[in-house]
């Protein structure tokens, strides 16, 4: 069902695509990195919890979180290009399984996602947030499982996709709102009710919030998390499994 | 004993039945031609073969195994050569073979020595460790037919391998497919609508509206054809076909605004012709028959070469360039 050898072999095309195109690093990176350094900065004149720490500090775990729903979307994403230019014809007449496919485009993902949440954390000295090796870990590790739950959302709708003409909606109306429905920027849970329950229904929501239970350690809401840490990972975790059992299934499905 | 089997095949979309029935069997070593204008079903067979779609109806063998029932074994001893580009553009040569011996579980010792055959054999060594987009089209497609033998397929198919490339590179490639399909004995199964490729196949199979409507050796099927195809123009093609079968029995079809005749002995008709027809004659002229012809004479229709290949590549080719300025 699952073979080593293609999920290996789809890692590592992955990998020497992504190190090759610097543009597409640089790219991902950008974004928190600006958010961190402008927006939160600028904010942070404007903005003062009274709880103990800034702005900048407050909205570090959702920028982690931003990293990885943009470069998870982004590395998934990378089915569509696939199927568009033809290479993904070489993948589904060869003699391996589709479970295959997707482990090998969702690890991948991962991976990915998880080196540049990574180098976030590296910056963070210049921002003024200092993390003990622990929670450097924690981060890590959580990055693992929110990494692999928004691969596997994006590979879903990658396999659902049928030309990048979608592309645009989705990032319009699927992970702009995840990022803004996750409590990333804000606390959601002063939000009005429906836009509540869509925070509620949001796998980032959880993600950012177990990565504010490893950041923002004595934060208590509305700034600090929400729910437990061990139903964040659980949420996170059967998220995963689902989608990605589902985006096997709709690979499987011939015409 | 064949290795492609193929009983009643068809394949139903929505409301279009793309394949109809078809039958055919082709034997191991030999180069078997589909041949039809596009939207004929030759693709839709092609896609059934090497299992990318189920079949609605009938059953497709391949080396003796099923195409429906056991997809892998059917890959494994399949190579395929699409109609588009299938290679990574962001990878070197080296790296899309590579990932093809991967995928293939090709063994590793004899990967690496494959690789360097195949790449022998395309005239690719020089261009090893190079990104496929400095590639030209032709290249692309030597490549992707080393890529397609890599993991020693018992049958190669190849989906109208030549389009898209100008007549000097088409030949070369197929000068490549030749050597390669004596050198390592493989049947190959191709799809073509360039008629003049189709004469090189050792049986051809006539396919339109998704039914075979004519095979046989290339001979046999210009054997059908009465003998010579004589093209007329007259001031008044009307009249000049009615007189046509009036003093020769021959029934005129009409083309291009003039009018075919197929007769024997065509260079002695000529005189007689043109001494019968009462309307002024503006040009004749002899051709001996074509699968053209042929494919003429059973649809009623040429295959022509529609411009819908060439737009679609721009399309790509747009797009292409449109995503690497977004980045």
């Amino acid at each position: 069902m699952i073979q080593v050898r293609p999920i290996y072999v789809i890692c590592v095309r992955e990998f020497i695509k992504f190190f090759r195109e610097k543009s597409r690093l640089l790219g991902t990176l950008a974004r928190p990195v600006l958010w961190l350094f402008v927006v939160g900065n600028g904010m942070n004149s404007l903005i003062k919890p009274h709880v103990g720490f800034s702005y900048l500090q407050f909205i570090f775990p959702g920028m982690i979180g931003m990293t990885i729903l943009f470069s998870s979307i982004f590395s998934s994403i990378s089915i569509v290009w696939d199927r568009e230019f033809g290479f993904m014809k070489e993948m589904l007449v060869a003699p391996i399984s589709r479970m295959s496919i997707v482990v090998g485009k969702a690890i991948s993902g991962t991976f990915i996602s998880v080196a540049q949440a990574v180098i976030i954390l590296i910056l963070t000295p210049f921002l003024g947030i200092h993390l003990t090796i622990m929670q450097f870990i924690e981060v890590v590790a959580v990055a693992v499982l929110v990494s692999f739950c928004i691969t596997s959302l994006g590979i879903l709708i990658a396999a659902r996709l049928t030309s990048f003409d979608g592309f645009n909606i989705i990032m319009n109306f699927l992970v702009m709102p995840m990022l803004f429905l996750s409590g990333a920027m804000y606390p959601v849970t002063s939000m009005p009710p429906a836009l509540r329950h869509l925070t509620q229904i949001n796998p980032l929501t959880y993600g950012v919030d177990a990565f504010k239970h490893v950041l923002l350690r004595n934060a208590t809401p509305p700034l600090g998390p929400e729910f437990s840490l061990s139903r964040d990972l659980f949420i996170v975790t059967a998220i995963s499994i689902i989608m990605l059992t589902l985006a096997a299934l709709s690979f499987r499905k011939k015409e | 004993m064949p290795i492609i089997e193929v009983q009643n095949l068809s394949k139903q979309f929505k409301t279009l039945k793309a394949v109809d029935g078809i039958s055919f069997s082709v034997n191991e070593g030999e180069v078997f031609g589909f041949l039809g204008p596009n939207g004929a079903g030759k693709t839709t067979t092609i896609n059934i073969l090497c299992t990318l779609l189920s079949p609605t109806g009938g059953s497709a063998e391949i080396a003796g195994y099923d195409c429906a029932k056991n997809p892998d074994e059917v890959r494994t001893a399949i190579g395929l050569i699409f109609q588009d580009t299938t290679l990574d553009a962001g990878l070197t040569a080296y790296e899309n073979l590579k990932f093809h011996a991967y995928l293939y579980n090709l063994d590793r010792r004899l990967t690496e020595r494959r690789i360097d055959e195949m790449l022998g054999v395309m005239e690719l060594q020089s261009r090893k460790h190079d990104l496929i987009k400095t590639f030209s089209g032709g290249m692309k497609r030597r490549l992707e037919i080393a890529r397609g033998l890599l993991h020693y397929p018992r049958v190669l198919f190849l989906d109208e391998p030549t389009i898209g490339l100008d007549p000097q590179t088409r030949n070369t490639i197929w000068d490549f497919i030749d050597t390669l399909r004596k050198k390592e004995k493989i049947t190959v199964f191709m799809t073509t609508h360039y008629m003049e490729e189709a004469e090189n196949c050792d049986r051809i199979a006539i396919i339109d509206h998704g039914r075979i409507i004519a095979e046989g050796t290339p001979a046999r099927l210009k054997g059908t054809m009465q003998g010579d195809i004589i093209h007329l123009v007259t001031a008044d093609n009307e009249v000049a076909s009615e007189e046509v079968l009036e003093s020769f029995n021959i029934t005129a079809r009409r083309e291009n605004g003039g009018l075919l005749l197929e007769t024997e002995r065509g260079e002695e008709f000529i005189p007689k012709l043109i001494h019968a027809l009462s309307v002024r004659t503006l040009s004749v002229s002899l051709k001996k028959p074509t699968l053209n012809d042929v494919f003429l004479r059973l649809t009623g229709r040429t295959i022509r070469d529609e411009g819908l290949q060439n737009g679609k590549e721009i399309t790509r080719e747009f797009v292409r360039s449109h995503r690497r300025a977004q980045r």
